[in-house]
Order: C-alpha cells, then structure tokens, then sequence
C-alpha cells in the first residue's frame, strides 16, 4: 500500500468556525478510507501537538459556540487511528513548546530528518 | 447606552477558511457591548459570511449528527450581532458588495444585510469614528 504524508503548516485558520482543523480532518477522513497517512506538523502548526487546548467560550451576542474546537484531541484520535504524526523540532524550540507539552505518541524530528521522512513515504502532500 | 462613536470596518476573507472572520465577528460584538455603532463592508469572499443557506452538517470523523454537533454558521452569529445591536441601541449596518455577490451567485442573505459598492465604503468611512481595514492574508 503506498504511503502518504500530508504536511500541515497553516495553523489555526478556521478552527473555531469549523469546529476543527480542515486539513487534521480530512486526514482522518482519508485514514478511514483506508488510506495508509502520516502528517508531519511544521510551522504554526506544531501547537496542535500541545495537549490542554481550550478554545472554549466563544459568544456573538446570544450565539453560543457551544462545541468548540479540541484539535490536541483530534491529533490524539489521529494517533489511535493508526496515523503517526510528526512535529519539526525546531519549530517547536522556535515558539517555546517544551516536548513534555506535547500529547503522547508526537513524534519528534529535527529538520535534518524531514527529508529522510519524505523519501519513507510515496506521496508527500503539502496542505 | 449608544456611544454616539461609530466604527467601520472592511472585511475580505470567506467565511471557514480563517480565523480572521472569527476576529472580526468579535471585534464586532464588543463594539456593540459598548454602544458603538457599527458598518461593515464585505468585499469580495467575505458576502458569503450572511448567506442564509449555510446549512449545519454532521461530523463523521466523530460520528455525530448535525445536532449532536450544533455545527455554527457564520450566517447564525451575523444574525445574533443584528440582535445584539438592536437590543443595545446600537446600529449594524452590513454592506455586501454587489459586484463580489453577482460573480459568486451569493445573493440570498440573512435578514439586515444590503447590497451596495466602494461607495458605500467610503461613506461610512467619512462618517466613522474610525475604520479598521482587514485584507486577506
């Protein structure tokens, strides 16, 4: 079966709204179609791997965003689902995430190790 | 209480594709808690925001329903911010560009929203406390 791995980079663009991460999401859609896929978090979007997240709270006059968007949960059932998730070392060091923040089961590459991670897989997709 | 202050702001982006949409409905919403009055104008992508069709959808990823869900549209929190505005004596006006809504086919809007064009912009602009310009990034 090929291999995929789908780089997410932009972060935090629409996740209140959609109540998720589009491109998080769509992997998962694509892992249940039987999709052998990996996701490798560069840039901003090394925070989906920091556990705690609370995007709680959100009002517009009366209008409540009563469910809101938990993407460390949706990274964790990315990971029981079978999918390995990747974050570049040096983007975490970059915007101060300390590893012990990160959910259980991220695994963590230098920026030395991401072509060597591209060559593992048969298709890179670059979100 | 009705400040007497009104602010304008013009906003860009479609609606689910950033969380600048989301910041800018809260911009909106804490002008209208303090009395501010408020014009938008929506150019481009974001004369999608209003439209009364968005439509709520499940999750499969979580397998919920729709109403499990209580997926929002940004139509939903509009509306609220014209009731917001009502009920604190304050005044949103939302301007829909219409040559943005013509070349979308996005004509079918939530209650209070109306059509027009830079003009209007510039209107409200002259008329404005301030205006506060968010382009798409």
């Amino acid at each position: 079966m090929a291999r995929y791995l789908s780089v997410v980079e932009r972060a935090y663009h629409g996740t209140l709204e959609e109540q998720d991460d589009t491109i998080l999401w769509v992997n998962h859609m694509f892992k249940n179609a039987g999709a052998d896929v990996s996701l490798l978090l560069r840039s901003n979007a090394v925070n989906y791997a920091v556990k705690g997240q609370d995007a709680s709270g959100l009002t517009f006059g009366k209008a409540a965003l009563d469910v809101p968007p938990t993407i460390d949960h949706d990274v964790e059932e990315l990971i029981k689902a079978g999918a390995s998730i990747y974050a570049v070392e040096e983007d975490l060091a970059d915007r101060g995430i300390d590893k012990s923040e990160l959910i259980a089961g991220v695994k963590v590459v230098g920026r030395r190790e991401v072509a060597k991670l591209f060559d593992q897989h048969d298709q890179i997709w670059h979100w | 209480m009705a400040s007497g202050k009104t602010l304008t702001i013009s906003l860009m982006d479609p609606p689910y594709e950033s969380e600048t949409t989301t910041t800018v409905l809260r911009i909106i919403d804490a002008a209208l808690r303090r009395g501010h009055n408020v014009n938008v104008f929506a150019y481009e992508g974001a004369v999608a925001l209003p439209l009364k069709t968005q439509a709520a959808h499940p999750n499969p990823v979580k397998g919920t329903t729709a109403e499990e869900q209580h997926h929002p549209t940004t139509s939903g929190f509009i509306s609220a911010l014209f009731e917001a505005a009502r009920a604190g004596g304050a005044k949103l006006d939302w301007v829909n560009c219409g040559l943005c809504v013509d070349e979308r086919g996005a004509t079918d809007w939530i209650e209070g929203v109306r059509r027009g064009g830079p003009a209007d912009f510039v209107k409200m602009a002259q008329e404005s406390t301030n205006t506060l310009v968010i382009g798409t990034r």
